[in-house]
């Protein structure tokens, strides 16, 4: 597995990433500059990390879907290569065409960062396969605009293809209520592209791969990928 | 401000400058200051920037151990960690601002922080909050909270730090003062610490960041005055942070730093490019010439004296190695920041500034800042308050009724909706942190890169004790931190302070600041924990009301093996509980008499700083053997509310003895110092006992933890349903509120 790690201006949980794909490889991912126009050859993964790239100052995201590194990045998933975009890098994927629908201000518009279950809605995905499907998993969020929204038509696909990767749910599974931080339709938490090559979520699966650090709940998620293909 | 013209006695009081300390300015340099002079003269000489009312008093603390690198004096303090690594942190006071305009008063409070400490080339790891607000129900506080809460989390969440900890309480005598301190932490390789000193001369110095507006002039200025009814038209002096810039800067100067080109650095913040230029050089006994047409400026037409008083945020000077231009011009511009060369140092020990070609400041560079009035303020000591028998203080209400009132109360409540807007997970390291358990823990547990090491950090203060008395509060303070660090299982290292007071002109606020400094300095000396790093905000007064005196201390402990590290939770039922250290029921400056009697009276619990010492090196030795399960410091609501806190964090509930040579409510609510409570397997808790007694540190068996229930002998009886929703609701029911 070979990844590339792309660094916006503003980026700030690139380091993490990066730790937790060595974590589950073995392998050093390579940091990629956003102004550079090519992917290294032999990329199989993308990563765009969290962050503020730009300051969010525009819409989140807006800013680095235009970064002359998305347009190589563009064509890798359309070659059907793995993208993985985290958070910010989730709101970069919807502002840059490869994700339907947007990230909203959260419900209550404040910022917030907790320990947050998920539900894995299925595990036969290049990034789920080392979880079982319908799992429940504990990760962090840390956002203050993770609130997906998007119009019916499209919910209705994403929710008849099977792309909904993960949905905010309780600990003992149960989606609804206060177990939603952000207001997102139908709990969404991340969802895949059409041909299951592009994930984008929220949450924080790279804050969680270690006991003495919450846990290793995120890190089949890496694992999945380093030992897709 | 423009302006041409004589210097009148209105301009010199306009500047913040007595009379007197304008006729020592023009002893100094032997004529009338031109305009531009003066606003120096004003930048360097104010509280903020000279210490003027504090200094001889500082002298007077404990700055050295062989683990000190730097003591107080530079950006930040730095102590050796090991394996070649220094932790650099520092605490700065952001109050003013704050309360002026809470969202980026707060926020460049935050940024400001971070700058001294990667100034001196660490990478930061953590920071943390002190945070004092008013009544809960004054009209201004929910705006007060919210913002400065946003700001926190706009600020540290962008830039890419864990905010990880912190104190937050709530005093009227804050109403029209708030306090927000912040205090940040990073990591550097010891060989690798970058300094403000500048040596060589012609050596080209350069502008980095973001460039120069007409913003925060003057804040310096404002920060040293007491507040008066309009403080609400200062707010043209709060800077708006950038923590994007900030970021960028960071990156770009760490990458600088590596090439070896950085001969020394300062970052602008109160008093900009004054104080940061003036410092340079003072401390490398060198001049400095700056040209002004170089700055880089946000708007057009900007004097010098706007350019070199404005407060602008994300910016650093740099003394550069003169061969080293090219190659640091282009990290900078990599990163989309300005780049300029303003200036070179000289020999003559001068500061001049040029402008449009023509001289506007030619003063002795030395002088602004040691030459600064330096004053022995007079003092009034405060009186000492008689101690309180328990026996004195009736029992307003029911036990459990009183416990329910302390866990839902301003200062013992769930700080979550505040600590929630923090990413305090970010970078991966945190063990103990708000999102990781509430109620938290004593102090808050980083890992150091990927370990084993860890460092525990925390910062807090009991304002109640230091007003009831100078001297054993500011014992206190000190010993909680040392406390809530040894609780974690860490080794406490070193000291940052935030010394929060009234307004020094007041002999009683004095009288104050004098017995917190001798009582802060004696319990350092004797825990061997040193001041390192500090920050002196004065004039904190608003209409003629002082705030109490609010000596913030952070401390910065270490833990070889971060995985041994203790937490508060409760962690199974079965398991023993053990009271380490004696209770003798101490009710004075208590929070139960003032929040449920309505009586703020009595000598505060007395230190006894070898007791202290002996307990938490015993508990520290238990922590690292893994002999103890759970391990809480008593404070604040006293054996009641610190039981209650292991119960809520790991949702067990448990079952105490209680003394008949006590009254219940003394017992339960008494916060007599140096004591943990802690929980052990019940088959080593008679071994753990046996021991503690033979070093002569108190210890009792008081109980068993299980059940969901917190049964105190037969007084007391209380659900932990009833405490979580008493202890989760007081500040979003708070902040929910839509009446103003």
């Amino acid at each position: 597995m070979n990844a590339a790690v792309i660094l916006f201006p503003g980026s700030n949980r690139e380091k993490d990433v990066c730790r937790a794909l060595e974590h589950a490889s073995g392998k050093a991912p390579r940091l990629i500059w956003h102004g550079e126009d090519t992917l290294p050859p032999g990329t199989d993964l993308v990563v765009l990390p969290g962050g503020f790239s730009y300051g969010d100052y525009l819409r989140c995201g807006a800013m680095a879907a235009h970064s002359p590194i998305m347009r190589a990045v563009a064509e890798h998933a359309a070659r059907g290569g793995l993208v993985l975009g985290i958070c910010n890098g989730f709101q970069i994927l919807v502002e840059s065409g490869l994700l339907p629908g947007i990230l909203m201000r959260n419900a209550d518009l404040r910022f917030i960062c907790r320990m947050q279950h998920l539900s894995v809605e299925r595990a036969d995905t290049p990034f789920t396969a080392q979880y079982k499907a319908g799992q429940v998993i504990k990760v962090a969020i840390a956002h203050g605009e993770g609130n997906y929204v998007t119009d019916d038509h499209t919910l209705a696909r994403l929710e008849g293809d099977g792309r909904i990767a993960f949905r905010y749910c309780d600990a003992r599974g149960q989606i609804g209520g206060a177990a939603n931080p952000n207001g997102s339709l139908n709990d969404i938490a991340g969802i895949y592209s059409d041909k299951f090559n592009v994930l984008g979520l929220m949450p924080h699966p790279e804050n969680l791969i270690e006991p003495i650090i919450g846990g290793t709940d995120g890190l089949p998620l890496f694992q999945s990928l380093s030992q897709y293909g | 401000m423009h302006h041409s013209g004589r210097i009148t006695p209105e301009l010199v009081a306009a500047h913040g400058l007595k009379p007197d300390e304008y006729q020592r300015l023009l002893a100094l340099i032997g004529r009338e200051p031109s305009f531009t002079e003066l606003g120096i003269f004003s930048a360097m000489w104010n509280e903020h920037c000279s210490y003027k009312s504090s200094r001889i008093h500082l002298r007077k603390l404990p700055t050295k151990a062989p683990w000190v690198i730097q003591g107080p004096g530079e950006n930040a303090g730095v102590i050796d960690i090991g394996d070649g690594l220094a932790c650099i942190f520092k605490m700065e006071s952001h109050n003013h601002p704050s309360y002026i305009e809470p969202h980026q008063g707060a926020a460049t409070g935050v940024g400001g922080i971070l700058r001294d400490v990667f100034t001196m080339g660490a990478r930061p790891v953590a920071t943390l909050d002190l945070l004092r607000f008013g009544a809960p129900d004054h009209p201004l506080m929910r705006h007060l909270i919210a913002g400065v809460a946003s700001g926190i989390g706009s600020y540290g969440n962008s830039f890419g730090v864990p905010t990880v900890g912190g104190s937050t309480k709530f005093d009227r005598r804050y109403n029209g003062n708030i306090l927000v301190n912040a205090m940040a932490v990073g990591i550097a390789r010891r060989d690798e610490i970058f300094y403000a000193k500048a040596t060589g001369i012609g050596n080209p110095i350069v502008y980095l960041g973001s460039k120069t507006g007409r913003d925060g002039i003057h804040g310096a200025t404002m920060a040293s005055a007491a507040f008066e009814a309009d403080a609400q038209e200062k707010r043209p002096t709060v800077q708006v942070g950038d923590p994007f810039a900030e970021k960028l800067l960071l990156e770009a100067c760490l990458e600088l730093m590596r090439t070896g080109a950085v001969i020394a650095i300062q970052d602008m913040g109160a008093a900009g490019l004054t104080s940061s230029a003036v410092e340079m050089g003072a401390k490398g006994n060198l001049g400095i010439a700056l040209d002004l047409d170089a700055v880089p400026c946000r708007e057009p037409g900007m004097s010098a004296y706007e350019m070199l008083l404005s407060e602008s945020q994300e910016r650093m000077l740099m003394v550069l190695a003169p061969d080293k231009e090219a190659e640091a011009e282009a990290i900078f511009r990599k990163w989309g920041l300005d780049f300029a060369i303003i200036g070179k140092t000289i020999a003559e020990p001068r500061f001049v500034i040029r402008h449009h070609g023509e001289v506007k400041a030619d003063l002795p560079i030395k002088e602004l800042g040691d030459e600064a009035p330096v004053y022995d303020r007079p003092s009034v000591p405060t009186p000492k308050a008689a101690p309180l028998a328990p026996e004195t203080v009736a029992a307003p209400l029911p036990h459990n009724e009183a416990l329910l009132r302390l866990i839902g109360s301003a200062d013992l409540a769930s700080k979550r909706w505040i600590t929630e807007q923090y990413d305090s997970l970010i970078l991966g390291n945190t063990i103990q942190g708000p999102a990781t358990q509430d109620p938290g823990g004593d102090a808050a547990l980083i890992r150091l890169g990927d370990g084993p090491k860890g460092l525990a950090l925390t910062a807090d203060v009991t304002q109640r004790y230091c007003e009831a008395d100078p001297y054993e509060g500011g014992k206190q303070a000190v010993a909680l931190a040392w406390r809530n660090l040894t609780a974690v299982g860490a080794t406490p290292l070193a000291v940052t302070d935030n010394l929060n007071f009234g307004n020094p002109e007041n002999p009683h606020v004095m009288g104050q600041f004098i017995g917190c400094l001798e009582g802060i300095g004696e319990a350092c000396r004797a825990l061997d924990f040193p001041i390192v790093s500090g920050n002196v905000s004065l004039y904190n007064a608003s209409e003629g009301q002082d705030i109490p005196p609010t000596p913030a201390i952070g401390g910065v402990g270490l833990l070889e093996d971060a995985s041994r590290g203790a937490t508060l939770a409760i962690k199974r039922p079965g398991d023993a509980i053990l009271l380490f250290g004696e209770t003798h029921g101490w009710l004075g400056a208590s929070v139960y008499l003032r929040d449920l009697c309505g009586r703020e009276e009595g000598a505060p619990p007395p230190v006894d700083l070898a007791v202290e010492r002996r307990h938490g090196d015993f508990l520290r030795g238990l922590i690292e053997n893994r002999a103890l399960t759970a391990v809480h410091t008593l404070s604040d609501g006293g054996l009641a509310l610190g039981l209650a806190k292991m119960a809520l964090a790991g949702g067990i509930g448990a079952r105490i003895e209680l003394p008949e040579s006590l009254p219940a409510h003394a017992f339960l609510f008494g916060e007599d110092q140096a004591r943990y409570l802690a929980t052990a397997l019940p088959e080593k808790a008679e071994a753990i006992r046996l021991e503690a007694e033979a070093q002569g540190i108190p210890c009792q068996l008081i109980g068993t933890t299980g059940s969901s229930i917190l049964a105190f002998g037969e007084v007391a009886s209380v659900g932990l349903d009833a405490l979580r929703e008493r202890f989760d609701s007081f500040l979003p029911e708070l902040m929910a509120k839509r009446t103003f």
